[in-house]
Formats: structure tokens, sequence, C-alpha cells
């Protein structure tokens, strides 16, 4: 299948995930809402449980079935990971929502606080790509 | 049920990312990278996602309430603040990082990189400490 085919059926199926939890449980499908609900004290813990774990294991299970993993390895170092990571957490709990959250729902709903996180955490990841790999080249495996 | 269905909603989701390769960071930085390589592949995500959302939603709406809920839980901020445009900005930085955003994370964790742990435990102490910034601040 072209990749970008298989990557439009993605898409597809990420959207019909967010019809679904939004028709049996009202809720918008964003990661780092369902996630950082955990760590809050939001007081409805079991099915944002249930939640990740689909999510942890559907790689897994295609995994099993096509005996190909689709899970890349990452392109940079430890220290890196834990930065990226960092900002990624501190960001997403900030600005209230990631690509799926924002970039998916919220820009499907055309919120336009979505619309202009969306437009900026795109263009800074772009902005990040360009410096590392274009001025720095690179930061070292 | 509703564990069930939150379930089945994540193994959707899970399968989406794969399928999109979204749990390939090479994928996602490729998309990123404007002035390289480009990858147009998470074009084609959103396109899919975005789409069958929109749709989705309007259809969803038409009812007064979710299976197994007693309200739709729809954020109705509609204020631009700094927070938003920081943390925006700042997740952007960490997604151009490493190429991961949240969900893919999550979706990689099976696929033995011990790496892969260190960036969600990571983003789990970014969003502590997120949490922590006071409302009126940042």
């Amino acid at each position: 299948m072209h990749p970008w085919i298989s990557s439009l059926m993605g898409g597809v199926m990420i959207g019909l995930s967010a019809v679904w939890l939004m028709a049996a449980l009202g809720r918008i499908a964003g990661i780092s809402g369902i996630a950082s609900g955990l760590l809050t004290g939001a007081g409805d813990r079991d099915w944002r449980i249930a939640f990740l774990i689909g999510v942890v294991a559907a790689p897994w299970l295609l995994s099993l079935l096509r005996g190909e993993s689709f899970i890349g390895a990452p392109v940079v170092s430890w220290p890196w990971m834990v930065a990226a990571g960092l900002l990624v957490g501190f960001g997403t709990r900030l600005g209230g929502g990631c690509t799926s959250g924002h970039g998916v729902c919220g820009v499907a709903r055309l919120s336009r606080r979505s619309l202009l996180a969306t437009a900026l955490f795109v263009a800074a990841a772009m902005a990040t790509v360009f410096v590392i790999r274009h001025l720095l080249g690179g930061l070292g495996t | 049920m509703k564990m069930v269905t939150a379930l089945l909603a994540g193994l959707l989701f899970g399968l989406g990312l794969s399928l999109a390769g979204m749990t390939d960071p090479a994928v996602v930085l490729g998309f990123l990278d404007v002035a390289g390589a480009w990858n147009p592949r998470l074009l084609f995500v959103m396109a899919g996602a975005v789409l069958t959302t929109a749709i989705g939603y309007r259809w969803v709406w038409r009812g007064s309430r979710p299976w197994f809920d007693d309200s739709f839980r729809v954020p109705d901020a509609t204020r631009i603040d700094p927070r938003l445009v920081f943390g925006a900005l700042l997740f952007g930085v960490g997604w151009g990082v490493a190429g991961y955003c949240p969900g893919p994370a999550f979706a990689s964790l099976s696929g033995g990189y011990s790496s892969v742990f260190v960036l969600v435990a990571s983003m789990a102490l970014g969003w502590w400490l997120g949490a922590r910034v006071p409302a009126r601040s940042a």
C-alpha cells in the first residue's frame, strides 16, 4: 500500500476513535488531556487507563498479526529524549492540548484556540527541525 | 461498558497511529523538515482525522447526551491567553527535537526502545510541572 494511502486510512481511524469516544463517553480524544488527568487527581481514572491501554496495546497486537513492527527507532540520544519529553509534557499541559486534542478534535470543531495552538506548535516544530538539521547539522545520536 | 468502549477507542487510536506512520519519528521529522527531503504523510493523516472527526461530531451531537454519561464535555473556552501560546510553542519545540507527540509516544512503548520509556516518564513529569503553573502567570 502506498504510504500516503496508509496514512490517510490511519487518519480516518484516529478520527473514528475520536467520534466513538465522543458518542460513548462525551469526551475529547486528546491524549495529553486523558493521560495528564491521571496525574492531577481527576476523579475518573478508569476510562482514561482503559483508553491508554488500548493505545499502547494496538501497535503491539498489530506487530503480532503482521509479523513486522510499525514502531520506528528513536533518532536522538537519551538526554534529548528527556528534554523533548519535558517540553512536550509541560507545553501540552500549559497549552491545554496536543496534536490529538487541539490538532484533530479542536480543529474539527473549528475552535479558535485549537486552530491557533495547532498553527503555533506545527510552526515551532518545523522551526526546531530547521535549526537542528540545517543550522546545527544534527544533534548526533 | 464505559471501560470496554474506552479500550476500543484506544485500540482504534493506536492502530490508526501505527498505519499513519506516526510511530516512526523519522516519518514525523520528515514532515517537519520542510527545507529538507519533505515527507507529506502527516498531511494525509491530518486530513483523514480532521474530516472524519468534523463529520462524526456533527452526527454525534444530534443526540442529547453520550451513551454512557450525562453530557458531552467539550471545552468552551474561547480566550487566547499567554498560556495557550507559550504552551503550544514549547510543545512544538519538544516535538521537533525528538519527533514524538503524546499519542505516538505511548503507542511506541511496545517497540522495545528503552529511551521511549524515558521520554514518556519525562513527559509525565512535564505534565505534573505544567499543572503547577498558577492560572494567572505564564
